[in-house]
C-alpha cells in the first residue's frame, strides 16, 4: 500500500475494533472472575458454617457422643506435635543439604542427579511417601530400635515419631529448593567481599550468605509445613488415631518437677484425618455435618496464618535483596 | 628508598585453558601506587586477583610461575590464605558492603580474625575510619545500615573495612569507576593519603586517574606486560609504540 499524504491521515484516525484481543481478554477476565468467585464461595461456606461451633469448648474438648457431640481438642494438639517434630527433622537436614549441593558440591554429573532427584522427589504421591514411612521408619527403624534395646513393642509401631518423619520426608524436597533458591540469590559480590577481607568458605556461608538468604529459607520451611499440616494421606496407616479419649503424655522428669508432653511414641488424631472420620466413618455423618466444618475452618485457618507469615518474611528477604542489589547496580 | 614488596616472576594465569596472563614479571614497589592499565580483556583483574589468591575461587584456574611477597612464595603449600587475604586486603570495583549496619560492616574483618573485645573493636573502628576521612559523616550513624549510605561514601567505607585489619598491601578493582567526579576526586585523595601506609595497587581505566595518582605505571595489552615506568616518563616519554598509541588514544 502506497502512504501518501492523505491516507495517512485515514489510516492514523481510523477506529479499529480488535476482536480477538477483544475477546481473549473478556475470556480471561471471565475465567478469573469466576475461580475466585468459586474460592471465596467454599471458604465463606466454611467460614460462616463453621464459625457457629467454634468455641473455647470445640477447640479445646474430645469428641463425644460417637463424634457429634464435643470437640476437636486431640485433634488440634496432635496436629501441632506432629508440625513441630516435622519441623526438627526436616529443617536441619534440608537447609544442611541445600547448603551442600548449592556451596560445597562440585558441578558434576553426581551433583546433577543428585538436584534432578530432588525435583523428582517433590511430585512423589504422598501415599507413596506413606507408604516408606511404614516400611523403613516404622518397620525397619523402629523394630531395630526396639531389638537394639530390648524395649519390647514400643518403637515398632505406627505413633506420632514415625508420622513426623514421614512428613518430614515429604516435604523435604520444598525446603531443599526453597533453600537452594535464596542462597542463589545472594549476590556474587558478597561473597567476594567476604573471600577479600579473609574469610573461609564456611564463615562466608554462616556470616554473610546464611543472614542474606535466612527469610526466603524461612518462607520455604513454613510453606512446607503448611503443606505437611494438610497431608492426610501419609499418616493414615502411621498412627493416626479413630478416636483418643485423652491425649498419651509423657513425662519428661526434671528431678524436682515433670513436664507433662505429648508422648511421641503412641498414636495421635491428625485434623485433616478427623474430616475425612467425621464425614465418611461416622455412624451418623449427617449429624457431623456442623463439626466437619468447624474442623475443616480450623485446618485452614491453620493453613493461612502459616502462608501469612510466609507472605511477610517473603517481603523482607525482597527489601534486604533489592537493597544490597541496588548498591551493587549503580 | 625503592623497596620491593611483591616480586612476580614467569607469571602465567589460565582460566579452562584460556590464558589470561603470558610470562608477566614484574616487581612493585613498597609505599608506592602503581597503576595498572590496559583495555579490556587484558588481564589487568587477573594480575590483581592472583595476588590475593582470589582467582583460585574460580575453576578452572590455573597458574604458572611465582608471586613473592615480602620475601615469601604466596602460591606456597604452607600458605593460609586467610592470613594472606588480610595481609592483602582488596576493594571491588562496586561496592559491596554487607546489610548490615556500618559499625557491623567494620568489624566484620577483625572478628573473623580473633579479635572480640568491645573495646578493641570500637577502637578499630574509629581509627580506620579517621584514616579514610569518612569518620565525620558516619561517627553519628554506626548502627544505620550500611547501604543507606551514597555510593561515593560506601565506596570509602569498603575501603575502611579492607584497612580494619591492618593490611600491607591494598589491592583496589577499579575503585571509582562507578562514581560520580566528586565522589572519584575523594576517593583519589585517599589513595594519595594512604600510600605513605600501605603498597598500593590500582587497577583502572582512566589513564587522567592513572596519571593523577600513581608512581609508577603498568601498561598491559593482551595479556603480557608491554612496559612499566614512572607514571610521569611512561605518560610523557613512552618507549614502546603500543603504549603511545593506546594513552594517545589511538585504541583501547
Amino acid at each position: 500500500m502506497k502512504l501518501d499524504k492523505k491516507s495517512f491521515s485515514k489510516e492514523l484516525t481510523r477506529y479499529r475494533i480488535d476482536i480477538p484481543g477483544f475477546t481473549a481478554v473478556w475470556l480471561i477476565r471471565i475465567i478469573t472472575y469466576a475461580v475466585l468467585l468459586l474460592l471465596f464461595t467454599i471458604l465463606g461456606k466454611i467460614f460462616f458454617e463453621g464459625i457457629e461451633i467454634i468455641n473455647w469448648e470445640f477447640l479445646t474438648e474430645v469428641p463425644k457422643n460417637n463424634m457429634t457431640e464435643g470437640g476437636i481438642g486431640p485433634a488440634i494438639i496432635g496436629t501441632l506435635g506432629v508440625a513441630f517434630l516435622m519441623i526438627l527433622f526436616s529443617v536441619p537436614v534440608g537447609v544442611f543439604a541445600a547448603i551442600y549441593i548449592n556451596e560445597y558440591a562440585e558441578n558434576n554429573f553426581l551433583t546433577r542427579v543428585v538436584r534432578i532427584s530432588v525435583n523428582n522427589l517433590a511430585g512423589t504421591p504422598s501415599i507413596v511417601i506413606g507408604l516408606f514411612g511404614l516400611g523403613f521408619f516404622v518397620l525397619f527403624v523402629g523394630r531395630g530400635i526396639d531389638e537394639l534395646l530390648g524395649t519390647g513393642l514400643l518403637f515398632g509401631r505406627p505413633a506420632m515419631l514415625w508420622a513426623s518423619a514421614t512428613l518430614a520426608v515429604l516435604v523435604l524436597p520444598t525446603i531443599i529448593v526453597a533453600t537452594i533458591e535464596a542462597l542463589n540469590s545472594v549476590p556474587a559480590s558478597q561473597r567476594a567481599a567476604a573471600f577479600g577481607l579473609g574469610a573461609s568458605k564456611w564463615q562466608t556461608v554462616r556470616d554473610v550468605v546464611l543472614p542474606q538468604a535466612k527469610p526466603g529459607i524461612l518462607t520455604g520451611i513454613i510453606l512446607a509445613v503448611s503443606r505437611g499440616v494438610g497431608e492426610t494421606a501419609p499418616v493414615l496407616f502411621l498412627g493416626c488415631a479413630f478416636f483418643l479419649p485423652n491425649i498419651p503424655l509423657a513425662y519428661l522428669d526434671l528431678g524436682v518437677f515433670s513436664i507433662p508432653m505429648v508422648n511421641p511414641t503412641e498414636q495421635f488424631m491428625y485434623l485433616s484425618y478427623h474430616i475425612f472420620i467425621l464425614a465418611t466413618q461416622s455412624t451418623n455423618p449427617t449429624l457431623t455435618i456442623p463439626m466437619q466444618y468447624g474442623t475443616t475452618l480450623v485446618l485452614i485457618t491453620i493453613t493461612i496464618l502459616l502462608n501469612l507469615t510466609a507472605i511477610i518474611f517473603r517481603y523482607k528477604f525482597r527489601q534486604i535483596l533489592s537493597d544490597v542489589k541496588k548498591a551493587d547496580n549503580l | 628508598m625503592k623497596e620491593v614488596k611483591i616480586k612476580i616472576n614467569d607469571l602465567s594465569v589460565f582460566f579452562n585453558y584460556i590464558q589470561a596472563l603470558n610470562n608477566v614479571s614484574i616487581e612493585f614497589f613498597s609505599k608506592k601506587v602503581t597503576s595498572v592499565i590496559g583495555p579490556s580483556g587484558c588481564g589487568k583483574t587477573s594480575l590483581l586477583r592472583t595476588i590475593n589468591r582470589m582467582n583460585e575461587l574460580i575453576p578452572g584456574f590455573k597458574i604458572n610461575g611465582e608471586v613473592v611477597i615480602d620475601n615469601i612464595d604466596i602460591y606456597d603449600k604452607k600458605i593460609d590464605v586467610v592470613n594472606l587475604r588480610r595481609l592483602v586486603g582488596m576493594v571491588f570495583q562496586r561496592s559491596n558492603l554487607f546489610p548490615k549496619s556500618i559499625y557491623e560492616n567494620l568489624i566484620f574483618a577483625p572478628k573473623l580474625h580473633g579479635i572480640n573485645d568491645e573495646k578493641e573493636l570500637k577502637e578499630i573502628v574509629e581509627k580506620t575510619c579517621i584514616r579514610t576521612a569518612i569518620w565525620d559523616e558516619v561517627k553519628d550513624r554506626l548502627n544505620e545500615n550500611a547501604l543507606s549510605l551514597s555510593t561515593g561514601q560506601q565506596q570509602r567505607l569498603c575501603i575502611a573495612r579492607a584497612l580494619s585489619v591492618e593490611p600491607d598491601i591494598l589491592l583496589m578493582d577499579e575503585p571509582a569507576s562507578a562514581l560520580d567526579p566528586i565522589s572519584t576526586a575523594k576517593i583519589e585523595e585517599l589513595i594519595f593519603e594512604l600510600k605513605n601506609k600501605y603498597t598500593i595497587i590500582v587497577v583502572t581505566h582512566s589513564m587522567q586517574q592513572a596519571a593523577r595518582i600513581s608512581d609508577y605505571t603498568a601498561f598491559f595489552y593482551m595479556g603480557q606486560l608491554i612496559e612499566y615506568e614512572k607514571t610521569t616518563k611512561l605518560f610523557t616519554n613512552p618507549v614502546n609504540k603500543q603504549t603511545e598509541d593506546y594513552i594517545t588514544g589511538r585504541f583501547g
